[in-house]
């Protein structure tokens, strides 16, 4: 939607948009503070997911690299800001237009907009580092490199306590422990944020959100995001038009891995930890099922997919979880979450591998004269 | 001849590496290696099963590893159930382990190839991604039943004794659970290598393998015969999950996926689609894992072997034997 079409979507996007910016207000009036509490925590937490959903929509929905190692890009997001916004490093004294509580405290203390953005530019360029390898594969080749990086990476940060691999003895991740606490976000300006609070932490998220979906939509119409359709339908025929491959593929890799290092730099703020037990194989697919039950592409879609695996992962599965016990079963339904999402996967898979959105919109989208942009999966060309 | 350097410089590098750790201390390092293949002949089981299922329907049974750890679940729930302990004589612990290995492999057999009708024939026209997402589903679904089953690591009883030392070779002690694997592994590779290359079933594999429509029009069914493949890859994944407990005297719910990751390792560093290499593989990975244990140090072991993955992906992705794979 590079520009709202007709006078009904401008009146969506309002309505939408006003509904987010009052929904920490709503909940507590319509659930009660507990239930509201709860809710609103587990939606920030879906709109960390929406910027990581549709960083990796970059990679697997526009340019068609299957990419199972998203998780790498969190966990660098992460610790940098654990690096950035902690006391992890108390021999250094470091501050910068930190609030007057992190500025009495060792270690170095960014502001938190800008370890967001080093995040975000730094898992950028390690995105297209890990990228550049996996040029020449393609197919489940290319997965399963990027799955072995995904393992990779936290290791490295658990196993660097004292030094990069043997050489120099700084501590980068104070391994299985992590690195806690992070600082909290800060405004100059603005009073200090509360932990208990959350109602900031979501409008910074919802700010990271708009970001994001900004930047998303204007890739997606730009040149370089019609040369990452190109090159998903047909690498050879896109290189014979003239589509710099090499380019093309580092590009989504350091923005798609740029997105998820901004999502995880938040993610390390809002949970206080930087913790390796997070970075797990299991949240790179969780992200990807987002992807693909959404519709692959298809930024709405994506979000959308987002939206609905958050926010049961976050809160309906908690919601539900006395539900086995009442049948006379014992277990957790949240211990068996991923079962949960891999089951929706084969399902999805069998009976509408294109995902949620893609056809619906591609009906309205008629009316339009416009059917390039969200190709189901069945475009994906491996 | 620079091509071929690059390719090979891979496998010069671990060859150095092995030659120096032995010349440093000979002692250890052979320990390591006889520890390593005892290990390898696991993954090469399991090695096996993502092979045979690459080379006929060009997939990677992200499900296989869960398979191959339901195997090891069934195994020990028998022991356990029926009261084979260590205290049990002889004759019955070694005829539980029979009969005990025959069901394990057939609850996994079933299994791959439940899992292969349920979640990989429907999409056998689609592209390629979706059948690898169904299977990545899968994974996840049996690594769930796993955890519902045993929650938490579980032991199965040392039916074998098996630290005793049998013999010693160059004054490396053999122990009775490295003969255990030995023993019950090479019979089974030299049955499936022979179902592959001398029976009609395997001859049918082939050439399914080589081309599925011109197999069709010769009159091969198809469809039993990828079922086929999958009994054959999860029999393998279920006597892999029997050895693999009474090995390792420890199993849980998420051993399925490293041990599928590690084992995929091995068959791709021996060519994916290639029986011969998927052993060798195996092997060459257990040493590797073995040694970096000992020398690098345990917690950057999976590092290592998925370092090993990534550059064996990226430049020889035909393989240690050179076997042509199917790429994109």
């Amino acid at each position: 939607m590079s520009e709202p079409r007709g006078m009904r979507k401008r009146v969506w996007i309002v309505g939408l948009l006003a509904l987010a910016l009052a929904y920490p207000r709503l909940l507590p009036a319509l659930l009660g503070d507990l239930t509201g509490n709860d809710l609103l925590d587990a939606s920030i937490n879906t709109l960390a997911f929406v910027v990581m959903a549709l960083g990796l929509n970059i990679v697997v929905g526009f340019a068609g690299l299957l990419d199972l190692g998203y998780v790498a890009f969190f966990a660098i997001g992460a610790f940098v800001m654990g690096w950035l916004g902690s006391g992890h490093f108390y021999d250094a004294n470091f501050h910068l237009l930190v609030s007057e509580v992190s500025e009495r405290v060792p270690g170095i203390h960014v502001n938190f907009v800008l370890i967001v953005l080093v995040a975000a530019a730094f898992t950028a360029v390690w995105g297209a580092i890990l990228g550049a390898p996996t040029l020449r594969l393609r197919g489940d080749y290319l997965a399963i490199v990027t799955l072995a990086f995904g393992e990779i990476v936290p290791r490295v940060f658990e196993n660097s306590t004292s030094g990069l691999f043997g050489i120099g003895s700084v501590d980068f991740s104070n391994g299985r422990q992590g690195i806690t606490p992070i600082d909290k976000p800060y405004f100059p300006g603005l009073d200090e944020i509360s932990r208990l609070d959350l109602e900031p932490f979501y409008y910074i998220a919802l700010a990271m959100v708009l970001v994001t979906l900004f930047v998303n939509v204007r890739l997606r119409d730009s040149r370089i995001g019609r040369a990452w359709i190109a090159v998903r339908e047909d690498q050879v025929a896109a290189a014979a038009m003239g589509v710099d491959l090499v380019r093309t593929k580092l590009w989504a890799y350091a923005l798609g891995a740029a997105l998820g290092g901004f999502a995880g730099a938040f993610f390390g703020t809002y949970k206080n930890t930087v913790n390796v037990d997070q970075f797990e194989f299991g949240f790179s697919v969780f992200i990807l099922c987002m992807v693909i039950l959404g519709g692959m592409g298809n930024i709405w879609g994506v979000i959308l997919g987002a939206v609905a695996l958050s926010m049961m992962d976050r809160f309906v599965l908690r919601a539900l979880n006395g539900v086995p016990e009442t049948l006379g079963l014992d277990f957790d339904l949240t211990a068996i979450n991923f079962g949960i999402f891999g089951f929706f996967l084969v399902v999805m898979m069998v009976l509408r591998p294109e995902g949620f959105i893609p056809s619906r919109r591609r009906k309205l989208e008629l009316h339009h004269g416009e059917l390039v942009h969200d190709e189901p999966l069945a475009g994906v060309r491996l | 001849m620079a091509r071929a350097a690059r390719e090979n410089v891979l496998w010069l590098l671990l060859s150095a590496a092995l030659l120096f750790y032995f010349v440093d201390d000979p002692r250890t390092t052979l320990d390591n290696v006889k520890d390593g293949l005892a290990n390898g002949t696991i993954w090469a089981l399991i090695a096996l099963g993502y092979t045979l299922v690459y080379g006929i329907i060009g997939l990677i049974n992200f499900a296989h590893g869960e398979v191959f750890m339901i195997g090891s679940f069934v195994a020990v729930s028998l022991w356990q159930t029926t009261g084979v302990g260590e205290q049990t004589a002889i004759p019955v612990v070694a005829l539980s382990i029979g009969a005990y290995l025959v069901v394990a492999m057939v609850a996994s057999g079933t299994l791959n190839v439940m899992i292969e009708r349920v979640a990989y024939r429907p999409l056998r026209n689609a592209p390629k991604l979706a059948p690898l997402i169904t299977a990545i589903g899968m994974s996840f679904i049996l690594q769930n039943v796993g955890l519902l089953w045993r929650g938490s690591p579980d032991s199965p009883p040392d039916l074998l004794r098996s630290q005793q030392v049998v013999f010693e070779v160059l004054d490396v002690g053999v122990v009775r659970s490295d003969l255990f694997v030995v023993a019950v592994t090479v019979p089974l590779l030299f049955a499936l290598v022979w179902f592959v290359g001398s029976t009609r079933y395997g001859k049918a594999m082939r050439a399914t393998a080589q081309d599925p429509d011109a197999a069709r029009l010769m009159g091969i069914d198809v469809d039993r015969t990828i079922s086929l493949t999958f009994l054959l890859g999860g029999l393998l994944a279920g006597a892999a999950g029997l050895i693999y407990a009474l090995y390792n005297l420890t199993i849980q719910f998420n051993q399925g996926f490293t041990a599928g990751l590690i084992a995929f390792t091995a068959a791709v560093m021996g060519g994916i689609g290639n029986l011969k290499g998927a052993v060798l593989g195996g092997l060459i990975i257990g040493v590797v894992q073995q040694v970096s244990d000992a020398r690098i140090g345990p917690e950057w072991t999976p590092a290592v072997v998925f370092s090993i993955l990534i550059l064996v992906m990226v430049f020889r992705p035909q393989g240690l034997l050179g076997e042509e794979t199917r790429e994109g």
